[in-house]
C-alpha cells in the first residue's frame, strides 16, 4: 500500500475572501442510508445491533464458495419509497452490478451495487436535485487490534462480518450546494424526510446515515466545474461543515498558488482538522463493473409500485399545501391538521364519510381542531364562535384519550353529520356542542340524539316569535333601552329566548326577531 | 498483443504475484488467446442487445420471484464461521491491517 | 453376485432395491470398496476421486444442518418421475459443497476445505435417496477440458490410461465409465459434462440454464454453470435429472421447470426433425475422420428410426462461440475467484515474512493467490481481469455479450424448422495426456461444439455413438489392448425446457446404437 499523502490544513484566514480571484465551491453529496429491514440485503441473517463479532453470518454474507445472493424484496420496497419521496423516476427494470476490488471487509472480492441502471433516477429535495438512488450491500467492519502475537511486530486487524451485507440505499445529489452550511442544512432536511418515511434509523453516530462530499472550486462567475475531490465519511452535521470548509480552504490554497487540484479520495480527521489522501489514484479506479450474473434484473411490477405508494406517508408540508389548494382551508388550519397527522387522518375520514347534508371543509376542520380535539385532550385549539383569532395550545387541555379522535366514541361519520346539520342550520351551534358532548360520552348517531332531545333548530316560525314576544314582555326595561338606541341592551332578551329554547334557536334568527318586534 | 507492463498491471488488479520467469510466458499465452477471441471484432453488432442473463431473456420466467421475503434465517454459530480461517483472534478473522 | 450388481444401471439397481432383491447397504459397500481401491491406488489407478465415504450413511446421513440458510422450498422431493433413488450411491464432482466432506474444486487453494453446508442439487438427490459415495476429481475450478489441471493429479481415461478423460468433470465421467460409481453429478459451463461424457463413452446431460439450482456449486462462470448427470444410459440421466430440477429460493436464477421430467420410452423417431448445422468445421482444425464416420452412422440410424435429417440449417454465429466464451467465462471467473484471498478459508500463503501468514496485506493477497491457483486458473483470471478492465470492457465483454445474443437468435431461428440439432460432441476422441497442455487454444477447441449451447442456455445431451477406429488404444495395463477404438459422442440439443423431447430422442437412438457402456469397467 502506498504512503498516504498528508496535507495539513490551516483554518481559513479571516473571513471568506472576496477579492477578484475568489472561488465558488460546488458541492454534491453521496449519502449511504442503512435500510430498516429485518434481514440483510442478500441473505437471511438478521441485521446486527452490537452483537459479538461474527455471530450474524451465513455462507452468503461470509462469501463462502458456492453461496449465492438473493435480493431482499423489502429493501427494494424501501428503495422505491425513497425514490417516490424524492420525486425520482423509478426504473421499471434495474440491474445489480459487481464492483470488483480487494479489501478484507469485502468477503467476495466485489461489492454488489448498482451501476448504469439504478433503481431510481432524477428527482429533487428542496433546492437540491437528486441524480440517482441505488441499492447496495454494506461492507463488514474492520477492527484494528494493533500489534498481535500472531502477526509479529506489525499492525493487525480483525474482520467482523456482522455488518457485512446490511442493505444500503445510496443517494447521490447533483452538485447543487454551494456552502458547507447549506450542505449541513440540506442533509438535515434529508434526514428528517427519511425518518418520516420510516425507511431508516438515520442515526449518524451509529453509522446508519453516512455522508461523502464531492467538492470542487471554480472562479466565482464561471459555469465550468473544477477538478473535484471526494471527502469520505463526514459523519456528523458538525464535521460535515468543518470538513467541507477545510477542503475548500485546501483547494483555495492550491489554486491561489497556481497549482492543480488532483482528483482523489480524501479523509477528514476532525480531531486534527487534517485532510489525508486515502488511496492513490491508480489503485482506486478500476472496479471492473459488470452485470451481477447471480441476480436477475429487478423488475418493478404494479403491485410493488402500489405498495411503495401506499407506504409513502405524505410529508406534512405536502399535506398542508394540498389542504390549502384542494379544500381552501386556511393556512393555520391546514398546518394544524398536517402536523398532527392523527387529526388530519380523522378530518379526511370525516370528509369522505358522505354525510348529508355535506359539511363544508373549513367548518369541519374547525370542529375537528377547535371542538373535538380540545374536548379529547391533547393539543388543540379553543373554539371561537367568530372564527379566526384562535390560539394553538401548547399543553394538553386535559388527559383524556390522548387526543387521537380515532380512539374516541365519535366516529368521523358522526362528526361529519353533526357539522353538516349545523351548517344547514338544522341544528344551532349551541345545540351541536351539546350533541358533541353526548357523542364523546356515549357515542351514537347525532341525528337520533337531536330528535330524542328535541334539539332541532326552531325554524323561526310562530313558536319562536311567541317566545321572543314573551321575553320582550318579561324584560321591558331592556326593551325600552334597545328602542332608545342601545343595541347592546338586547342581551337579557336573547338570553331568555336561548334558555327557553335550550339552544335550539339560531342566535342570529333570534336577534333578528327581537329587533323586528322592537321595531329597530 | 499484451506486453510485460500490461501483464504486471493486470496481475496487480487481480492480486496475483508473478515470479519473474512467469511473466513472459503469461504475456505470450494471453496474447495467443486474445488473438483468437478478437475474432468477434469481425462481426457487425450495431444495435444488438447484450445478453447478461439468459434466463431473464426468456419470456417463460417470472423474474419477480427472484426476490426474497424479508424473513430471518438461522445464522452460523461463530465457531463454525471461523472454523476454516487461516488466522483468528478475538472472535474475528485476523488480517494484516490495510493501512500498515 | 458382484458382476451382476455391476451390470445394473442406476435405475435397475433402484428398482431391485425397491423390489427387495438388492440391499441398499450392500450396494453402497460394493461401490464404496471399488471407489476406495481406486483412491488408494493413487496415480496407479484412474485417480477418479478426491474423497471416498468411509461408511454407508445411516439415517443420520441425511441430516441437514439446521443453520444452513436454506429457504423453505429449497429442498423438496419431487414426487413424480417413477421411483425414488432408493439408496443408489452418488459420486459428486468436487466443486459441489458437501457438509463434512472436502470440497476443494480441484484446487490447492481449497485443499482440505470442508464447507458448513451442502449444495442444493446434492441435498435434493440425497433427500430423494441417493447417498454421497465420493467426490470426483476435476480440472481446478472447472477450468479445463482434460482434468489435467487438478491440484490432485490428472484422472486417466479408463478406455486408455495414456489418455485424458476429458474435463472438467473428468473424474465423474471416468468413474461411471469404469464402473466405480453407478452414476455421478457433474457441472457444465462450456461442455464440462458433455465433452468428458463423450471421451469416456457415457451419457452426459447439460440441462436448460436455471433448471438446477447452482446454490453450493463453487462457481466458475455464473451465467453459464449448470449441474447435470453423468450416467451409463439415458434412462439413468432422466431419473437423476427428475430429482434435481426445480426452483430453489437460494438461487435467484433458478426457475421452475415447466415440465416434469419423465423416464424416456421412445423407440422410434418418427416425425422428429433433426438439423445438422452447416458450420461444422472448427477454426484451424477439423473433425477427426473416426468421429465423422461415427457421427454419420448415427445420423443414418436416426433416419432409419423415422427421423428427418435436415442439413440445411445454419448457426452463422456459432463459429464465434468459443471466442465469446473465452471472454465471458474468464471475466466472470476473475470476479468469482476474487473471494479466495486467504482471509476466511482456504490457503494463506506462508510468505517471506517472519510470520504465520503475511505481514503486509497486499503481499498476503498476491502470494496466497500465486501459490493457491494453478497455471490455467491464473491465465483465465488474468484474461478475465484484462477483458473487464478500464478501456477494454466494450471491445471484449460488451461485444461478447452481443455475440451471445446472436447465437441465441441463431438457435431460435433453427428451432423454427427443426426439433433438435445434432453435432459431434467433440471434434476428437480422448487425446493423450500432455498433448494439449502447451497450447491453450488447442485444448479450448475440444469444446467447439458444446460452447454455443451453453451460451444460449439450452439443454444438450451427449450419448456414445460408437468407437472411432482411427486410434489404436493402449490396454488397461499398458501393453494389452482390450479391443480397439475410442468412444465418440453424439450431441443432441433442443430449445429451452425441451429435456423430455431430448431424452426421448436420445433413448431411441441409444437403443439403436447399442453401445456397450460396460466395456471400460475395471
Amino acid at each position: 500500500m502506498s504512503e498516504p499523502a498528508t496535507t495539513p490544513t490551516q483554518p481559513p484566514e479571516g473571513g471568506s475572501p472576496k477579492q477578484k480571484d475568489s472561488y465558488e465551491a460546488v458541492i454534491g453529496l453521496e449519502i449511504h442510508v442503512q435500510l430498516a429491514t429485518v434481514t440483510k440485503m442478500f441473505c437471511g441473517c438478521e441485521l446486527s445491533f452490537g452483537e459479538p463479532p461474527n455471530t450474524r453470518t451465513c455462507p452468503v454474507c461470509l462469501g463462502l464458495p458456492g453461496s449465492l445472493p438473493v435480493a431482499n424484496a423489502h429493501a427494494v420496497h424501501l428503495g422505491l419509497v425513497i425514490g417516490l419521496a424524492l420525486g425520482c423516476e423509478l426504473a421499471p427494470r434495474s440491474v445489480f452490478h459487481r464492483k470488483n476490488y480487494f479489501y478484507p471487509d469485502l468477503p467476495k472480492g466485489y461489492q454488489i451495487s448498482q451501476y448504469d441502471e439504478p433503481l431510481c433516477r432524477g428527482g429533487a429535495l428542496g433546492e437540491v436535485r437528486i441524480r440517482r438512488v441505488h441499492l447496495e450491500e454494506d461492507a463488514a467492519k474492520l477492527i484494528h487490534v494493533g500489534s498481535s502475537g500472531r502477526i509479529h511486530g506489525s499492525d493487525a486487524s480483525i474482520v467482523d462480518f456482522n455488518r457485512g451485507g446490511t442493505p444500503l440505499a445510496e443517494i447521490v445529489t447533483e452538485p447543487d450546494l454551494r456552502t458547507p452550511e447549506q450542505a449541513s442544512e440540506w442533509l438535515k432536511l434529508l434526514r428528517t424526510t427519511l425518518r418520516q418515511l420510516g425507511v431508516s434509523d438515520v442515526n449518524m453516530e451509529e453509522g446508519s446515515l453516512r455522508c461523502d462530499a464531492n467538492i470542487s472550486l471554480r472562479p466565482a462567475c464561471s459555469a465550468e466545474l473544477g477538478t473535484k475531490t471526494e471527502l469520505k465519511n463526514v459523519n456528523s452535521f458538525r464535521f460535515i461543515e468543518r470538513g467541507i470548509r477545510a477542503e475548500i480552504a485546501r483547494q483555495e490554497r492550491i489554486l491561489h498558488a497556481g497549482r492543480q487540484v488532483v482528483q482523489e479520495t480524501l479523509h477528514y480527521d476532525p480531531a486534527s482538522d487534517r485532510i489525508t489522501s486515502l488511496r492513490s489514484k491508480e489503485e482506486a479506479h478500476d472496479y471492473r463493473y459488470f452485470p451481477e450474473p447471480d441476480l436477475l434484473p429487478v423488475a418493478i411490477d404494479q403491485h410493488m409500485l402500489a405498495a411503495a405508494r401506499q407506504a409513502l406517508s405524505e410529508l406534512p408540508s405536502e399535506r398542508a399545501a394540498r389542504f390549502q389548494r384542494q379544500l381552501a382551508l386556511s393556512l393555520e388550519t391546514a398546518q394544524l391538521l398536517s402536523f398532527r397527522s392523527e387529526l388530519g387522518d380523522y378530518f379526511e375520514a370525516a370528509l369522505a364519510a358522505g354525510a348529508d347534508p355535506a359539511p363544508p371543509a373549513q367548518a369541519l376542520a374547525n370542529w375537528v381542531t377547535g371542538e373535538l380535539a380540545p374536548r379529547l385532550g391533547g393539543y388543540g385549539r379553543e373554539h371561537d364562535d367568530r372564527g379566526g383569532g384562535s390560539a394553538v395550545a401548547d399543553e394538553p387541555v386535559d388527559g383524556g384519550v390522548g387526543g387521537d379522535p380515532v380512539n374516541s366514541r365519535v366516529t368521523p361519520a358522526a362528526l361529519a353529520a353533526l357539522v353538516g346539520m349545523t351548517a344547514a342550520k338544522q341544528v344551532s351551534v349551541g345545540a351541536a356542542r351539546q350533541v358533541l358532548d353526548r357523542l364523546i360520552a356515549e357515542g351514537g348517531d347525532p341525528r337520533a340524539i337531536v330528535e330524542a332531545e328535541g334539539l332541532a333548530a326552531m325554524d323561526g316560525g310562530d313558536e319562536l316569535a311567541a317566545i321572543v314576544a314573551a321575553a320582550i314582555a318579561a324584560n321591558a326595561d331592556a326593551a325600552q333601552r334597545v328602542r332608545e338606541g342601545n343595541a347592546k341592551a338586547v342581551g337579557p332578551i336573547v338570553g331568555q329566548v336561548m334558555r327557553q329554547t335550550r339552544g335550539r334557536a339560531d342566535g342570529t334568527e333570534v336577534a333578528r326577531l327581537v329587533n323586528e318586534q322592537l321595531g329597530v | 498483443m499484451i506486453g510485460r507492463d500490461e501483464v504486471l498491471h493486470v496481475a496487480r488488479l487481480a492480486r496475483l504475484a508473478l515470479a519473474e520467469e512467469e511473466i513472459e510466458p503469461m504475456a505470450r499465452e494471453l496474447s495467443a488467446v486474445l488473438e483468437h477471441v478478437e475474432r468477434i471484432g469481425e462481426l457487425d453488432l450495431d444495435g444488438v442487445q447484450p445478453t447478461s442473463h439468459v434466463v431473464a431473456s426468456s419470456s417463460k420466467v417470472d423474474v419477480t420471484r427472484a426476490l426474497r421475503p424479508d424473513e430471518p434465517r438461522p445464522c452460523l454459530p461463530r465457531e463454525v464461521a471461523l472454523a476454516q480461517a487461516p488466522a483468528v483472534s478475538d472472535g474475528g478473522f485476523l488480517v494484516p491491517s490495510p493501512q500498515a | 453376485m458382484s458382476a451382476e450388481v455391476l451390470a445394473l444401471s442406476a435405475a435397475q439397481a433402484s428398482a431391485a432395491i425397491g423390489a427387495g432383491e438388492l440391499d441398499a447397504g450392500e450396494l453402497f459397500s460394493f461401490y464404496r470398496e471399488r471407489a476406495e481401491a481406486d483412491r488408494e491406488a493413487g496415480q496407479e489407478g484412474l485417480n477418479c476421486f478426491t474423497w471416498v465415504a468411509r461408511e454407508a450413511p445411516g439415517k443420520a446421513g441425511t441430516r441437514v444442518r439446521e443453520t444452513v440458510p436454506h429457504w423453505p422450498d429449497t429442498v423438496r422431493m419431487h414426487e413424480s418421475a417413477g421411483s425414488s433413488l432408493a439408496g443408489v450411491p452418488l459420486a459428486v464432482k468436487d466443486l459441489f459443497c458437501t457438509e463434512d466432506a472436502p470440497s476443494q474444486s480441484g484446487s490447492r487453494m481449497l485443499e482440505g476445505y470442508t464447507p458448513p453446508y451442502t449444495a442444493s442439487a446434492v441435498a435434493r438427490l440425497r433427500e430423494a435417496g441417493a447417498p454421497l459415495l465420493a467426490k470426483t476429481n476435476q480440472d481446478e475450478f472447472a477450468m479445463g477440458s482434460s482434468t489435467e489441471n487438478s491440484a490432485f493429479g490428472p484422472t486417466l481415461n479408463p478406455w486408455d490410461r495414456t489418455r485424458v478423460p476429458g474435463g472438467s468433470s473428468g473424474g465423474s465421467a471416468a468413474a461411471v465409465a469404469a464402473g466405480l460409481a453407478p452414476w455421478a453429478l457433474g457441472t457444465d459451463t462450456g461442455g464440462s459434462i458433455r465433452q468428458p461424457a463423450s471421451l469416456c463413452g457415457v451419457v452426459g446431460l447439460k440441462p436448460t440454464y436455471g433448471s438446477v439450482s447452482r446454490y453450493g456449486m463453487i462457481a466458475f462462470a455464473s451465467s453459464l454453470d449448470q449441474a447435470g448427470p453423468l450416467t451409463r444410459d439415458v434412462t439413468d440421466a432422466a431419473l437423476m435429472l427428475a430429482h434435481m430440477i426445480g426452483r430453489d429460493a437460494c438461487d435467484a436464477t433458478s426457475l421452475a421447470h415447466p415440465q416434469q421430467i419423465a423416464l424416456p420410452s421412445a423407440e422410434r423417431l418418427d416425425g422428429v426433425r433433426i438439423g445438422v448445422p452447416a458450420e461444422l468445421e472448427p477454426e484451424g482444425s477439423s473433425i477427426e475422420d473416426g468421429v465423422r464416420r461415427c457421427f454419420h452412422r448415427a445420423l443414418a440410424l436416426a433416419e432409419e428410426l423415422g427421423a428427418q435429417v435436415n442439413t440445411d440449417i445454419s448457426l452463422p454465429h456459432a463459429p464465434y462461440g468459443l471466442s465469446a466464451y473465452y471472454i465471458l467465462a474468464p471475466a466472470e471467473a476473475s470476479s468469482n475467484l476474487a473471494r479466495f484471498d486467504g482471509v476466511r478459508y482456504g490457503l494463506r500463503a506462508a510468505s517471506s515474512s517472519k510470520v504465520e501468514g503475511a505481514t503486509d496485506l497486499l503481499d498476503m493477497y498476491t502470494r496466497t493467490r500465486h501459490d493457491g491457483f494453478g497455471r490455467e486458473v491464473k491465465r483465465r483470471i488474468m484474461l478475465g481481469t484484462y477483458a473487464l478492465s478500464s478501456g477494454y470492457y466494450e471491445a471484449y465483454y460488451g461485444r461478447a455479450q452481443k455475440v451471445r445474443t446472436k447465437i441465441a437468435e441463431d438457435f431460435a431461428t433453427a428451432f423454427a424448422s427443426v426439433d433438435l440439432i445434432a453435432t459431434p460432441t467433440s471434434p476428437g476422441v480422448a487425446f493423450a495426456l500432455g498433448e494439449k497442455t502447451a497450447d491453450p487454444w488447442s485444448m479450448y477447441l475440444s469444446d467447439y461444439f458444446t460452447v454455443p449451447m451453453s451460451l444460449a442456455g439450452i439443454p444438450a445431451i451427449s450419448i456414445p455413438c460408437g468407437l472411432s477406429d482411427e486410434h489404436a488404444r493402449a490396454g488397461a495395463n499398458g501393453a494389452e489392448a482390450n479391443g480397439s477404438g475410442l468412444p465418440v459422442g453424439l450431441q443432441l440439443a433442443g430449445p429451452a425446457f425441451s429435456e423430455n423431447k431430448l431424452l426421448d430422442a436420445a433413448h431411441a437412438l441409444e437403443r439403436a446404437i447399442a453401445f456397450d457402456s460396460t466395456a471400460a469397467h475395471v
